[in-house]
């Protein structure tokens, strides 16, 4: 069978296991809410929760619309500040996204680039690399996190960090996960190299690196997927905790991790909803992430590195 | 067995080495001392006069040297905002961070090993599809959150239980313990309970797939066709090769447990060492800081050497009378 | 004797998957006497394996027994308990698997994996069962069996595991020992070696051996009687001297022509063309007729039923026109 014969019966049969997989049809669609919603947040959001002329403090506290002494003015209420609790939510979930997306596109960036320098050139460079990669993954990734992002915010101060407060959360969580998708791709190219191809273009003369790329990509691509799909729910939920405990998102430009920190002491005065909806927001997008995370394991059923 | 341990003690202490030059540079750029002992009043001269006296001028390595030498005896540093010596002001804390993370890995422990079992001998079971449906949320929902909605749940809705602090502790031999109080046991069931909230579901799916493999293997099939009690066949061959991969990963989590004290500990208000670091952290308390980075170093490493040690007594195939490899 | 030991009776098992049911086995039956050595022969995925695990009520997760019986010293194995079934395994039954390296736990010593059989089976104190384990460990020739007994799979060589893996198989002295491929993933060199044992073993205690086996060669040096597997069927069974020497199934003639040993004799080396289906696309008629060079009409449409002649049986229509217009033939 030719690979592109291959890739269309793959093809169908994981659209025929979607189509008959009622969790994954509904993970999906909540997910493609998700982004749709999030991402168009500046057009459908009813208020600018980062423009301070429309935040009014009189407006602060204010529960959702449907219960007593709720305002229809906000759906979702208010929170301490004044602020919409609705177009902060979907503002925030935009920032959770952004960060959880791009942060897993550097571990993939890096995890590729390495495992495939690590399995090409083997040797001691490649030794080296997964023993490194060994020490990486013994260290809790939050871990490591929170300490950096204390002694960064200690040493520049918080003015400089709340500028910078994206940017560090990508390079922290994207750099600290690289080896899961190193291993992945280094036991492909392994495997790969094994292969008479590769000796065959070589003495044809043409570059193997292209020509190995050309079939490692696609060979790696279902356990990169299934990797990415866990790996992007564990960066939105390791961003959560930073910002919950102060180290992540500033207050003014809250995510989800944030958001339901701000409103986590308001929580004994009843004002349960500042800190719960976006709580509950954020744990569907996991969730949903997660599920598709596991629907696409047990069907595309790759090899993954075990830990 | 002498060599296998040698060879980890040299790389538990690699590692330790790696973690105190860090902690020695972090020092070296967020912690002037001068501006502690002198305060903004002495001029620039004295100041450098004082510099050299102190050592603060020495290349480097002389420093660190002197870091290193400090830090063995068990000299951090003093504390700038409570005046003490750093290290005694985080070992004051440890207990409090170390019952919570025992009461949380006996949670894990008793429910994940069983759980996982169960479902993986019946996966059909209506509870193993409820637990591992459970698990899945479980996994998906933040350690904090859980904090906050228990919180919210047993202590503001029905006030059934106590959501911040140890409550009574007692000392034990030099040890403040609330396990041995019923005020200091009821104040930790709901901190113990968040700070297990993502590990045991990871656990129970981890024991469950592995288990689930082992229960396919050809040595468990030949246990079956040897006629041994399905028991014996569980709890024995199979659980046994289950756990042992656990066992790794058990150690890895060991940190990421430490990482969720300070979610925990934050959210209940709970005196422990990760309370401690989040308040230096604002307080620009570099000592302190540093002394949190060595002490939370030093248990992850001694954890980790103890679990492989573990590994390679439970597991025979780990040679640990010569070198592996 | 009257009555055989294991008489399996129309065994059907099929694999539930989840969209599709597949018929791994149909309509399979056959019978082995006391101290009898019956080869079961076969392409791999014929159902060789499956029909061994099945007598044990040990096919893996999806598969379950559809139809017939499986008779042992009277009774049906198929309606046994799990606790009856458990007394029967390893106890008046034992196996013999595939790979030694697999087949014993890696995370137990081989003296705990010999006792612990023997503590199933029968009401024995731990230093009776250690003589009777170290007995049979003697027996399979293995060297300082004191030494070997607290010592871990891992620290031995495949060969030395496998004579392990036999010596549990007789250490309730069964009356059935089942082997399944077992010196395939041998080294060649002690290939012959571990067969020499089994076959010793069985003669000299008279244990009837059930050998699963795709090497025709194997078969007929250790067992008495041989059928043919095809695609879940039994195809041809005859006592394995008639088979090598004149086997009647095309197929069956296929495997006897592939064997190496034949390429001197008059006969020609030669594959069979093609490969067995896979359990999804078993062709009508006869399973076999893509493949076979004698292939009639009948035998694309119809399933062939078996012709008997002299203690063998074929399922061939071709074979069934000979027979009949030999049969004819005497009559005129």
């Amino acid at each position: 069978m030719s690979p592109g014969a291959w890739h269309r019966f793959a093809d169908s049969r994981v659209l025929w296991s979607f189509r008959h997989d009622k969790v994954a049809i509904v993970s999906f669609a909540v997910m493609c809410v998700y982004i749709l919603l999030s991402f168009s947040a500046p057009l459908i959001a009813p208020y600018n929760p980062y423009d301070p002329t429309t935040i009014d403090i009189m407006d602060s506290e204010i529960p959702p619309a449907w219960l007593e002494n709720g305002d229809t003015r906000f759906a979702l209420g208010t929170d301490a500040q004044g602020r919409d609790m609705l177009s902060t939510i979907l503002y925030g979930t935009r920032i959770s996204l952004t960060i959880g997306i791009c942060a897993v596109l550097l571990q993939a960036f890096l995890g590729i680039t390495i495992g495939l320098i690590s399995g090409y050139f083997g040797g001691r460079l490649d030794n080296f690399l997964m023993r490194v990669a060994d020490i990486q993954l013994s260290f809790s990734t939050l871990m490591v996190a929170i300490i950096v992002l204390a002694v960064f915010q200690a040493l520049f101060g918080t003015e400089l960090y709340e500028r910078l407060a994206i940017l560090m959360l990508i390079l922290v969580i994207g750099i600290a996960e690289w080896p899961q998708y190193a291993r992945t791709v280094r036991a492909s190219v392994l495997a790969e190299k094994k292969k008479e191809y590769v000796d065959a273009v070589r003495v044809i003369g043409l570059n193997p690196v292209r020509i190995m790329f050309r079939h490692i990509l696609p060979n790696t691509l279902s356990p990169i997927l299934v990797i990415s799909t866990v790996q992007i729910a564990n960066a939105i939920v390791s961003e959560a905790a930073l910002s919950f405990l102060g180290l992540g998102m500033p207050v003014t430009k809250p995510s989800l991790g944030s958001l339901i920190n701000s409103g986590f002491e308001f929580i004994f005065s009843g004002s349960w909803w500042i800190t719960i909806i976006p709580g509950i927001v954020l744990v569907i997008l996991v969730l949903v992430m997660n599920l598709l995370g596991d629907w696409l394991r047990d069907v595309l059923n790759p090899k993954l590195y075990k830990e | 067995m002498l060599a296998f341990l040698i060879r980890r003690l040299v790389q538990a202490a690699l590692v330790m080495f790696v973690i105190s030059i860090i902690a020695f540079s972090i020092q070296d750029n967020l912690g002037d001392p001068l501006r502690e002992l002198l305060g903004q009043s002495v001029s620039e001269k004295q100041r450098q006069i004082l510099r050299d006296k102190m050592g603060l001028n020495d290349p480097f390595l002389i420093q660190y040297g002197r870091f290193l030498k400090k830090a063995i005896h068990g000299d951090l540093g003093t504390s700038y905002f409570f005046k003490r010596p750093a290290v005694d002001v985080i070992l004051d804390k440890l207990p409090a961070t170390l019952e919570l993370v025992f009461g949380a890995s006996l949670i894990i422990i008793v429910f994940s090993v069983p759980i996982g079992v169960f479902a993986a001998i019946y996966p059909k079971h209506w509870f193993s599809k409820f637990s591992m449906g459970a698990s899945i949320v479980g996994i998906s929902i933040p350690v904090f959150l859980t904090a906050i909605l228990s919180i919210y749940v047993f202590s503001v809705e029905f006030g059934w239980l106590p959501s911040f602090g140890r409550g009574e502790t007692v000392d034990f031999f030099g040890w403040r313990t609330g396990f041995l109080t019923r005020d200091g046991l009821v104040h930790l069931i709901l901190p113990c309970i968040a700070l297990s909230s993502i590990m045991l579901p990871l656990f129970i799916r981890l024991i469950r797939s592995e288990m689930m493999e082992v229960l396919e293997s050809e040595y468990v099939k030949f246990a079956w066709a040897k006629g041994l009690q399905p028991r014996r066949i569980w709890f024995l061959h199979a659980l046994k090769n289950t756990l042992l991969p656990v066992i790794t990963v058990g150690g890895v989590q060991i940190g990421t447990l430490i990482a969720f004290t300070i979610l925990t500990e934050t959210v209940f208000q709970w005196p422990g060492m990760g309370f401690l670091f989040l308040e230096a952290v604002n307080r620009v308390d570099t000592p302190l800081i540093i002394a949190y980075l060595i002490v939370v170093g030093l248990i992850f490493v001694i954890t980790n050497t103890i679990v492989d040690l573990i590994y390679g007594l439970v597991n025979p195939t780990v040679r640990l009378t010569r070198p592996q490899e | 004797m009257s009555v055989a030991l294991l008489e399996i009776r129309n065994l059907e098992v099929r694999f539930a998957m989840r969209h599709v049911t597949l018929v791994a086995l149909r309509d399979v039956s056959f019978a082995i006497n006391r101290g009898e050595r019956l080869g079961i022969v076969g392409e791999s995925g014929a159902g060789k394996s499956v029909a061994a695990f099945s007598i044990l009520n040990l096919i893996s997760k999806p598969g379950y027994i559809s139809a017939g019986e499986i008779l042992f010293e009277g009774r049906d194995l198929t309606k046994l308990g799990p606790q009856e079934m458990r007394k029967i395994r390893g106890n008046r039954i034992s196996m013999i698997f595939q790979d030694p390296m697999m087949t014993l736990n890696p995370v137990l010593t081989v003296g705990t994996q010999l006792t612990e059989c023997l503590h199933a089976h029968r009401e024995l104190s731990e230093p009776e069962a250690r003589e009777i384990a170290m007995e049979r460990l003697a027996q399979v020739h293995i060297p300082s069996p004191e030494a070997r007994f607290d010592q871990y799979p891992h620290e031995l060589s495949g060969g030395m595991r496998q004579r392990i893996v036999i010596a549990t198989a007789l250490l309730t002295n069964p009356w059935l020992i089942i082997a399944d491929e077992p010196t395939t993933a041998l080294d060649v060199t002690i290939q012959a070696e571990i067969m020499d044992l089994l076959l010793e073993l069985c003669e000299s205690q008279n244990v009837a051996l059930i050998l699963i086996t795709h090497d025709l060669g194997v078969v007929s040096q250790v067992t008495e009687r041989a059928i043919v597997m095809y695609a879940g069927r039994v195809v041809e069974e005859a006592p394995t001297r008639e088979i090598v020497r004149a086997a009647k199934h095309p197929y069956t003639q296929g495997l006897i022509g592939a064997l190496p040993q034949q390429t001197e004799s008059r006969r020609r080396l030669k594959q069979i063309r093609g490969v067995m289906p896979a359990l999804t696309e078993i062709p009508p008629g006869c399973a076999f007729h893509p493949r076979c060079p004698y292939v009639l009409d009948v035998c694309r449409v119809q399933l062939p039923g078996y012709s008997i002649k002299n203690g063998a049986r074929v399922a061939c229509h071709m074979v069934a026109a000979q027979m009949q217009t030999e049969a004819k033939e005497s009559e005129s």
